[in-house]
């Protein structure tokens, strides 16, 4: 996960947090002045290189869509259009590699990940944002520090933690850490909350509610948002890891993979090396696959994902 | 105040501030507090301290992993490390990797932005475009840029070849293996352009229209206006860049060490690749975490020198 705290660093300017999504405000004054032959041909170029950077953004998806229906060969051809269409290429995939266990292996894993690591750091960052205790600055320092560890120097004993515990080839080596809350969320969770109105807290005190109650009846109903930031960043980070999966399925039998894994296996499997130009279209076929639910995640989430990398990026 | 109630004998006025620090409300509130943040106390005592203790104690000591025992070993994996020379060629790729690919990200990231931000209304659709490639999984886009940059057939190089030039081997030829991976990281750039809109989103329009009317050209605006505006987001994309560039696996492995069909063991040697060998293909864990701690001084060091000078360089609108 990205380093955020840069502990040392002195804070940047007040966070006027992203606001609305859409309009993005012009950084250079070119588009204040369409009149002026100058101004209209510095737009057209503007808008040459911007579709140009766009096409060039897309091309890798429209070819991985091509590749995945064509036949054995042809993958390597680069036409966006199959001189054949293979659509039993998706059939073939379906009996030769077991996609939905990978797919539903890797769906459970992440959502478990995303919910355990929302869930708890939401509750570490209402314990840093609201209550006032002795060492909190030092305990919080703490936790920004800890960004900047490399996963490669706990790697080896969280391993040896899990052998230890007996749960080796079980799910809970990939998300269980994650119940502990992880230092990036609990950053940005604590930052929502500390823009929550204190006289909320203050008035449900009089009220007489508990700590616990204030939590999941003020904290967690006002910061759906933030939340689903962390859901969607957790759910996408669980998805993509490879490294993980590596670690502690690959021992297993293949419907243990998750999707990751299984198109690291797909592609030795398919490999060109196996033999002229392999099946390389059922490779694409599994990638095209396992990509689709991140494609979605993001038609439903993409304000979340953008505003969210924004506001993280800024230490507010 | 509560606080009055637990000294019922002296005066109000003498009461209230020593007592107050002890008062049970306080005493209350501050242990609730300790509960809420207990899951990530234990968490780190468990999976951060602790286990950077045992990873401490496991890099100076032989690990039988199948007795789950520690044989000390002195400075042994160290001088290990020190001796191997695929440790050297790790670290000289990586660190290549890093220097080609951080300021190549930041400028492409940059540029991007730029461009989006001066096209005002309208670029939403632009940026969900350019987003896209974030959300793709990393082990999808190696497997289609496996085929795109393959040197005879691939589409970069025949994209190459439609301007008279003759695209390099990517993934074969040891010069090219480390461009390749930093042309798929910038396919995916887009996480660290989103940082850069934000910033350019809130830099005073006023200030351009001032530089304007005093007759300073766009270069001028973007270097006395922009960039030093937007150089807090520069420096923490610089320092995220550069970490994540020194631990760089998934491309590394996918592309080149998931089999044995490697056509460039020497030049594709990531330092992150050989340490997970290392650890989890070998069992070494004493040599692997070594190695992870010599990874860690070395990120220390290189952040630690990023702030030096990133401080110097950055301004801070906070600061006056």
């Amino acid at each position: 996960m990205a380093v955020v705290g840069a502990a040392g660093a002195r804070p940047l300017p007040p966070a006027v947090v992203t606001g609305s999504a859409a309009g993005t405000v012009a950084g250079t004054p070119v588009g204040r002045h369409p009149r002026g032959p100058r101004r209209r041909v510095a737009r057209v170029v503007l808008w040459t290189v911007l579709v140009l950077v766009g096409l060039a953004f897309l091309y890798p998806f429209a070819w991985l869509l091509a590749a995945s229906l064509k036949g054995r060969g042809q993958v390597f051809d680069n036409s966006l259009w199959p001189s054949t269409w293979h659509w039993s290429n998706y059939a073939t995939v379906w009996d030769e590699l077991p996609l939905v266990h990978w797919m539903v292996n890797s769906i459970a894993i992440a959502l478990l990940a995303a919910f355990a690591v929302a869930l708890s750091s939401s509750l570490v960052a209402f314990g840093f944002a609201y209550f006032r205790f002795p060492g909190r600055g030092l305990l919080f320092g703490l936790v920004l520090a800890t960004m900047m560890l490399p996963g490669a120097v706990t790697m080896i004993p969280t391993y040896l933690i899990w052998k230890n515990l007996g749960v080796l080839g079980t799910w809970i080596p990939l998300f269980g850490a994650n119940l502990f809350g992880s230092a990036f969320y609990i950053f940005l969770q604590r930052q929502f909350f500390l823009g929550l109105p204190r006289e909320l807290f203050e008035a449900a005190r009089i009220d007489g509610a508990s700590y616990w109650s204030m939590f999941w009846r003020i904290v967690m109903p006002l910061s759906v948002p933030s939340f689903v930031i962390v859901l969607l960043f957790e759910f996408q980070a669980s998805w993509n890891n490879l490294q993980a999966a590596l670690i502690y399925l690959n021992a297993g039998s293949v419907e243990q993979f998750t999707a990751p894994l299984g198109i690291a296996y797909a592609m030795t499997r398919y490999s060109p090396t196996a033999g002229g130009h392999g099946d390389y279209q059922y490779v694409m076929v599994a990638s095209l696959v396992v990509t689709l639910p991140m494609l979605v995640l993001f038609a439903f989430g993409q304000r979340y994902f953008v505003e969210g990398v924004a506001t993280t990026g800024r230490k507010g | 105040m509560t606080a009055v109630r637990t000294a019922p004998a002296s005066p109000p006025v003498a009461v209230a501030r020593p007592q107050r620090r002890r008062s049970p409300a306080r005493r209350r509130e501050a242990l609730a507090g300790y509960l809420f943040i207990s899951p990530w106390i234990v968490g780190f005592l468990v999976f951060t301290a602790g286990a950077m203790t045992y990873s401490l104690v496991i890099s100076f000591s032989h690990y039988n992993l199948a007795t789950n025992t520690a044989r000390p070993a002195g400075l042994s994996n160290y001088a290990e490390l020190l001796d191997d020379p695929r440790v050297r060629t790790a670290l000289g790729n990586t660190l290549f990797y890093a220097v080609l690919a951080v300021p190549l990200e930041v400028v492409v990231a940059l540029g991007l932005a730029l461009l989006l931000s001066s096209l005002g209304r309208g670029s939403g659709l632009f940026r969900t475009i350019y987003y896209l490639p974030k959300m793709t999984p990393a082990v999808a886009t190696a497997a289609v840029f496996f085929v795109l940059l393959n040197g005879s057939t691939g589409a970069v190089n025949r994209f190459l070849g439609a301007f008279g030039i003759d695209g390099p081997q990517w993934l074969v030829d040891p010069a090219w293996v480390k461009p390749s991976i930093v042309l798929m990281q910038l396919w995916a750039v887009s996480g660290t352009m989103v940082i850069f809109l934000a910033a350019l989103k809130n830099v005073p329009r006023e200030l351009y229209e001032v530089a304007e009317l005093d007759g300073a050209g766009p270069l001028r605006r973007f270097f006395s206006i922009t960039l030093p505006m937007i150089s807090s987001a520069m420096f923490f994309n610089v320092i995220v860049l550069t970490i994540a560039a020194f631990q760089v696996f998934d491309s590394a492995y996918l592309l080149f060490w998931r089999d044995q069909s490697n056509a460039s063991p020497e030049a594709s040697l990531f330092y992150a690749v050989y340490l997970f060998q290392q650890a989890f293909r070998e069992f070494n864990f004493g040599f692997a975490a070594a190695m992870a701690w010599l990874l860690f001084v070395i990120i220390l060091g290189v952040t630690f020198v990023q702030m030096r000078f990133g401080n110097r360089l950055v301004y801070y609108e906070g600061d006056r």
